[in-house]
């Protein structure tokens, strides 16, 4: 059981977020992060629709950890892809009532939020620490923080190479990654960042 | 490119030409993440293999009986259940490599090749080429974590599958088995296939063009 | 993806709702059932390995010692714990071959560099002293952090630590006092994290005034044969 101080929040927020970031960290949520179209703008909405996506799973995972899991642990994998990819199809229903036109710039890449591994991963990982209800929260906001921060970091750092005199050969994936071991190298650095 | 026709073709398209990693870019999550070494990518490529042949199995068997509304929720449930029985299977027999792939057991329900395969073939094709094609992908994939699992853990560690190879004086390059080791050497490695594909389209180009002389 | 393979049946233009609501119930069913049935088939040998796996840390941690109960710290003091599983308020106590309490294995965790450690401690309530530590959950950088249990020298300086005032870290090499540790250099964080955590297991189970373990353990119910 953790403490519930402000300061345990703020280190699983900042972890989340920065120094252990789901993207460059942990190697989740790698198939939009070098898929994106490379436009900013598609970047962020869809960074905020996975955040949201991972805020809503991380308070029912929660609510299945505390109540239902203690007598069937076995049911955890079932159960939170269940809650997933029903939050998906949710928020597609929502987004094409609310905004037509997100939705159809968002498109294959909505749907595709239920296999984004970032999200059953922060589902399996704040079940296995046992965190709190506030503390999944914020290890949520932080996580869909740091997934958006990747993908527009990755997303304007392509549109800047598209401008720019790039071999053929690297041209594509193996372009994208490089860029993101770059990338990663530069957030070890925040490592020992919140140090207790 | 012929379309692959006999089951064994089927199965070796998965390999090189159509390999799920190099080619098709999917299922990068635990790519990255469990080639730290050897050992653990063998593992890993096996689960997966356990995986993705016991779904296609199911699905090619059920494609008749599902209807096309609820196909992805159903693919989904099936591939969740096989792989909460690899999971406590290698709870059991094999602790301390479930310990070291950690999260990333689970993670296999979302790893885009399986649902991908389910989609694209298991539910369009008898049982045999289903299999066939998912011993294939999973072989094709499987190859691709022991490459960079292999690249990491020598350069990373000086060993391979936990066997010293350079001895003490050897000074490991650490970066290796870190997350930015993961992604430059992905990013070699899919650099290096760029090239030979490239320079097979040459080869072939002045094939044809001798060719043309004659 | 879109592709028609002239294998695909002809399906009726619009299943009824009833057809695709128990579709997916017949497959939850089944899948119940598999899961179910695993988990029963595995937990038998989960169960040992894991009591197996408590039982090797808890023999390393306290030297001499060959056998170990589970304690359960309630609010009118510390008792045997015969069911299955543990919370932040059990512990372990060690025995030696006379059936003779030993010592306590406190379990702790906390946060390291890169994530949580989770430690076994031995300490030995007569001498107030850390006879041994095991790290059992770590996930800190491989060549720098993760020597808090590759280094064998900074393992054998808990293998003897006094706990009073508490534990400190010191630079490599200037460890004086009996409640120093040498840090590993270039894995001061790691190093610290340990202490730390340590430090808060003792203020936790020795320091407290409530709830403080007992000196003496508690006696096994029977004394047991040389």
């Amino acid at each position: 059981m953790t403490d519930a101080t402000l300061q345990n929040f703020l280190w699983i927020f900042i972890s989340a977020l920065l120094v252990n970031n789901f993207v460059l960290a942990y190697f989740l949520g790698l198939c939009p992060f070098l898929g994106v179209s490379g436009k900013l703008e598609t970047s962020v909405r869809l960074g905020f629709a996975t955040t949201f996506v991972l805020i809503i799973t991380a308070i029912c995972g929660w609510a299945l950890n505390t109540y239902v899991l203690p007598h069937a642990p076995y049911l955890r994998l079932i159960t939170f892809i269940v809650v997933i990819a029903s939050t998906v199809q949710f928020i597609e229903m929502l987004i094409k009532k609310l905004s037509p036109s997100l939705f159809r710039s968002l498109g294959i890449f909505l749907p595709l939020i239920t296999t984004n591994c970032a999200i059953l991963g922060l589902a399996i990982f704040a079940t296995n620490r046992n965190y709190g209800l506030m503390e999944s929260f914020v290890y949520a906001l932080g996580a869909g923080g740091g997934f958006t921060l990747a993908l527009v970091l990755m997303a304007g750092l392509r549109e800047e190479s598209e401008l720019s005199d790039v071999p053929t050969l690297i041209q594509g994936t193996a372009f994208n990654l490089i860029i993101a071991g770059i990338l990663s190298m530069a957030f070890m650095g925040f490592a020992g960042l919140f140090n207790s | 490119m012929a379309t692959p026709t006999t089951p064994y073709e089927e199965m070796m398209k998965g390999l090189w030409r159509e390999n799920p990693v190099f080619i098709q870019v999917l299922g990068m999550c635990p790519m990255l993440a469990v080639t730290n070494s050897a050992v653990n990518a063998l593992a890993m490529g096996l689960a997966t293999l356990f995986v993705l042949v016991g779904s296609s199995f199911l699905v090619s068997v059920m494609r008749l009986l599902i209807p096309k509304q609820v196909r992805i929720s159903s693919y989904i449930i099936i591939i969740a259940t096989f792989v909460t029985i690899i999971d406590y299977s290698l709870l059991a027999l094999f602790p301390k490599i479930h310990k070291e792939l950690g999260a990333f057991i689970p993670l296999i329900t979302a790893n885009c090749l399986i649902l991908g395969r389910q989609e694209a073939f298991a539910s369009r094709n008898g049982v045999g080429r289903a299999v066939m094609d998912a011993v294939g992908m999973s072989m094709g994939f499987l190859f691709a974590l022991l490459a960079l699992g292999g690249v990491r853990e020598i350069l990373g560690d000086g060993a391979l599958f936990g066997i010293n190879l350079f001895g003490p004086n050897f000074e490991p390059w650490v970066i290796m088995i870190l997350p930015p080791g993961g992604f430059l050497t992905l990013g070699l490695i899919l650099l290096f296939f760029n090239w030979i594909t490239e320079k097979r389209k040459m080869q072939q180009l002045k094939f044809q063009l001798s060719a043309e002389k004659v | 993806m879109a592709q028609n393979s002239p294998q695909t049946p002809e399906q009726a233009s619009e299943p009824s709702s009833f057809r695709l609501a128990a579709t997916l119930a017949i497959a939850g069913l089944i899948s119940g059932i598999a899961i179910v049935g695993i988990y029963e088939l595995t937990l038998p040998t989960i169960t040992y390995n894991k009591a197996e796996e408590l039982k090797a840390a808890v023999f390393k941690v306290l030297p001499g010692v060959v056998e170990m109960k589970k304690y359960q710290m309630e609010s009118n003091g510390l008792r045997i714990r015969n069911e299955k599983g543990g919370d932040e308020r059990t512990l372990y106590g060690g025995y030696n071959q006379q059936g003779e309490f030993v010592g306590y294995a406190i379990p702790s965790a906390g946060p390291g560099f890169q994530d949580t450690i989770g430690i076994l401690y031995g300490y030995i309530p007569a001498q107030r002293k850390v006879v041994g530590m095991e790290i059992l959950e770590s996930r800190e950088t491989p060549g720098l952090g993760d020597k808090i249990y590759k280094d064998l020298y900074f393992v054998s300086n808990f293998e003897n630590l006094s706990i009073d005032p508490e534990i400190v870290t010191v630079k490599k090499g200037l460890r004086e006092a009996p409640n120093e540790v040498d840090a590993i250099t270039g894995a001061t964080i790691s190093s610290k994290a340990v202490v730390r955590i340590i430090n808060e297991g003792n203020q936790r189970w020795i320091h407290n005034p409530e709830n403080r373990i007992p000196n003496h353990g508690i006696p096994l119910p029977e004394k047991r044969n040389p």
